[in-house]
């Protein structure tokens, strides 16, 4: 259950990004999840709402894209999606293949924020 | 007051990504190899860390370990029993080792003076695999004990291993260890990856292992990619 420790990095991370700005309030953070990360959806929301309590982004909704693992296959020169984590074949050719184009990702993609103007 | 939009597109983790690659400059500028080692508690990673710390030591390699629990030094305890310089970090309830914690504990030693440096992650097959330690090498263990499905019902830590150590294989026979099984489901999750059978307990398999780690060194020495590049 680490998800609150990148929720809390989450947290920080946002509010350095608007240190600099006149931030009414924050609305919305809308990260990208690999499928690869090891990072629960659900334990990540649970700890958000902890997490954001007394700080700029208390009430902010937590948006979270799920990205999906893509691997290329040498043999067919595709790259394509993997439907689980549990077999890393080329899905046309059932090839074992460990080029893994995406699915680790564990980033914050924008925050949707009210500015003073 | 207007609604607006800012992109950040940055790493979660980017402060510890940081940190563990300023581990991994000053780990090469040394010369040496660092080894993280993860698994699920009860896999035997001290065991087989005191069997390969002895070794080493015992070879004249000059080695050193962290060892990363909740709570206790029993296992730095039991690992020192090597001879190796070993420290022990206590997480206090963190359920996996960061890269600040690694810098925070190698303290004075000399990292010139060593050869392999290895780090003995908080038992867990979860969450340590998101946190880079400046590790040349992630060692994933999984004993007979625990079942040959085990890498298909943890991918993430099997996925980012670069060796994969089957321990406890005296006791394949008694817990009716199915090793092709074992294999093939590592190989589904982590095509081409490195896998060593080994008893700490015997001694069984644990020359290939220094073997490697020896060939390894020598690749580092010699300028070339070891295995987790």
């Amino acid at each position: 259950m680490h998800e609150l420790s990148i929720v809390c990095s989450v947290v920080e991370s946002v509010q350095e990004a608007i240190r600099e700005r006149k931030v009414e309030r924050v609305e919305a953070v809308n990260l990208r999840v690999g499928a690869l990360s090891g990072v629960l959806e659900d334990a990540l929301l649970f700890s958000y709402e902890i997490a954001t309590q007394g700080t700029p982004l208390e009430g902010s909704v937590l948006r979270i894209e799920r990205v999906p693992v893509r691997v290329y296959c040498a043999g067919c020169e595709q790259e394509s999606e993997l439907a689980s984590v549990q077999s890393f074949r080329c899905p046309r050719c059932q090839e074992l293949t460990a080029d893994i184009r995406s699915g680790r990702e564990l980033e914050i993609k924008s925050i949707e924020i009210d500015e003073v103007v | 007051m207007s609604a607006r939009i800012v992109e950040l597109r940055q790493g979660i983790l980017k402060k510890n990504d940081v940190l563990a690659g300023d581990l991994r400059q000053r780990f090469h500028a040394a010369g040496l190899l660092a080894i993280n080692l993860v698994s699920s508690p009860g896999a035997g990673k001290t065991t087989f860390l005191r069997g390969t710390l002895l070794e080493l030591h015992r070879s004249g390699r000059r080695v050193a370990a962290l060892v990363g629990d909740l709570e206790t030094d029993n296992d730095a305890r039991k690992l020192a029993e090597s001879g190796a310089p070993v420290r022990q970090i206590n997480t206090h309830g963190c359920c996996h080792l960061e890269a600040e914690m690694i810098g925070n504990h190698l303290g004075d030693w000399r990292l010139d003076d060593l050869e392999f440096l290895f780090v003995e992650n908080v038992g867990n097959l979860v969450c340590p695999a998101s946190f880079d330690l400046g590790e040349d090498l992630r060692v994933a263990l999984l004993s007979v004990t625990e079942g040959e499905d085990k890498p298909l019902k943890y991918p993430t830590v099997f996925n980012s291993a670069d060796v994969a150590m089957i321990t406890k294989m005296d006791l394949a026979e008694a817990c009716e260890f199915d090793r092709n099984t074992a294999h093939a489901n590592i190989r589904e999750i982590r095509p081409g990856v490195r896998i060593f059978e080994t008893s700490a307990k015997t001694g069984l398999g644990m020359a290939e292992w220094l073997d490697f780690l020896n060939s390894e060194l020598d690749r580092r020495r010699a300028g070339a990619p070891v295995s987790g590049e």
